[in-house]
């Protein structure tokens, strides 16, 4: 079973699931029920942006204002492997 | 080769107590659990939590015996919370009250592990030595309904593994987020009732193909965590992601170890009252005595797996050959695997019931 992402879906963090700043070892992580997943910057700057308020569209918008070309595929399928995983849910489109 | 410090544990068990409603026979708490009443008290736990967050912990098991049996339980949550640490309660369920999971609630409990018997209370409850299995339906129902991710933890062995469909159903039914089905292993009271407790080849075979095809069914809608029995296995389990590399285990007493099976080992004891955390973690002969690949014996020091197994377990070398510093017997290359061997063959013996007695452990 593959997910797929729809542009106008809302991500938000799982429930359960909580991102932080791991001081000691410089780099962001997700933290679920006895498992810490390491964050690249990339992955960091997607999910910081995961809200529960912006759609995938408003995410790919708000990372080209940041980094420039952003190709949505990219973010697209990031999110479908979190979802999966069960680490981001969407929640309706408006 | 390496010996090297790791950048500090990820995360730290809290066993506050041993202390426990129930007395199921597969425990892992030490068998003179009654030589553990000395228990830390509510500051030494946060301090221990802070020294924790502060090596760079990022998680926190609250774990024992039962947790809830501690009136200060979410004073400890608050100061791990406070700290950054997701934290992850390890319940019976018993104890766990409408008044008890709002007062967790509220002191920023990320997470909760229900355990759970079997999928009906007449072998639940027989198991756990106690009436208890509404009780926990109805905990793990209250889970849910404050918002908490819910994971039910089974350990499986000879007397329920053939009803683990059943068991996931109930874990389907519960609405549960994961699963934890893990073999029984054999250390504390386990390994007192090991006879009685490990299953057959042919009921983990049955096991493993209704496992398979309920991860295929529920995936994205439950998470199924196996844990395989390493008697079975051809080469050990990396216990705990390696000696004092990933974990960091507090006993109610405040010895630390990189186990929660390691009090047996014959190493010098390290305690929080006694030393810091950090001296504990890096430079404690408790600590550094199985660190890295140095320590290791043949056929591990050459073996091409060493970095991978990490030797496998020190407990299990010890509880099954007396010597800690042996090659996990349940590895086929170990020179000690006919151990190993010897338990499954008498497991596999056409005679052999599922319902031998079980030695119950103490509730304190």
């Amino acid at each position: 079973m593959s997910v797929t992402v729809s542009a106008d879906a809302v991500p938000r963090l799982g429930r359960g699931v909580r991102m932080r700043y791991d001081k000691a070892r410089d780099r962001y992580v997700l933290l679920l029920p006895e498992t810490v997943v390491v964050l690249n910057a990339t992955g960091a700057a997607i999910l910081e942006l995961c809200d529960g308020a912006r759609t995938v569209d408003g995410i790919v918008a708000a990372l080209r204002e940041r980094y420039g070309e952003v190709p949505p595929e990219q973010v697209h399928a990031y999110l479908a492997k979190l979802v999966e995983r069960r680490h981001v849910e969407m929640t309706h489109e408006h | 080769m390496s010996t090297e410090i790791p950048e500090g544990p990820l995360g730290l068990l809290a066993e506050l107590t041993y202390r426990c409603p129930l007395a199921c026979a597969y425990c892992s708490n030490p068998i003179e659990i009654a030589a553990y009443r000395d228990e830390l008290s509510t500051a030494d736990w946060q301090r221990v939590v802070s020294e924790a967050a502060e090596l760079g912990a990022l998680q926190c098991h609250l774990s024992g015996g039962e947790p809830l049996l501690r009136r200060d339980l979410a004073q400890i949550v608050a100061t791990a919370r406070d700290q950054g640490l997701y934290t992850n309660l390890v319940t019976s369920a018993l104890g766990f009250t409408e008044a008890r999971a709002a007062e967790l609630h509220d002191a920023g409990l990320d997470h909760v592990q229900v355990s759970l018997q079997a999928d009906e209370p007449t072998l639940s409850d027989r198991i756990a030595g106690t009436p208890s299995f509404d009780r926990k339906l109805e905990a793990a129902r209250r889970v849910r309904e404050l918002g908490w991710p819910l994971t039910l933890n089974v350990v499986l062995h000879r007397q329920n593994i053939d009803r683990v469909d059943r068991v996931l159903a109930a874990a389907e039914d519960l609405g549960a987020d994961r699963i934890e089905l893990a073999n029984t292993q054999y250390y504390g009271w386990a390994w007192r009732n090991r006879a009685a407790l490990l299953p057959s080849r042919e009921q983990l075979a049955a096991a493993e193909v209704t496992v398979r095809a309920a991860k295929e069914r529920l995936r994205g809608r439950m998470e199924i965590i196996y844990v395989v029995p390493d008697y079975y296995a051809t080469y050990p389990k990396p216990c705990m992601g390696g000696w004092g590399a990933r974990q960091l285990v507090v006993v109610p007493t405040g010895d630390a170890m990189p186990c929660l099976a390691a009090h047996e080992l014959p190493l010098p004891r390290a305690n929080v009252r006694e030393a810091s955390l950090e001296w504990i973690w890096r430079d404690s002969p408790m600590f550094t005595a199985f660190r890295g690949t140095d320590w290791m014996p043949d056929p591990c020091a050459s073996c091409s797996r060493r970095e991978v197994d990490l030797g496998g377990c020190r407990c299990q070398a010890f509880a099954l050959t007396g010597d800690a510093t042996r090659t996990d017997p349940v590895c086929h290359l170990s020179p000690d695997h006919h151990l190993v061997e010897a338990a499954v063959e008498e497991a596999n013996e056409a005679s052999t019931r599922t319902d031998l007695p079980l030695v119950a452990r103490p509730h304190a």
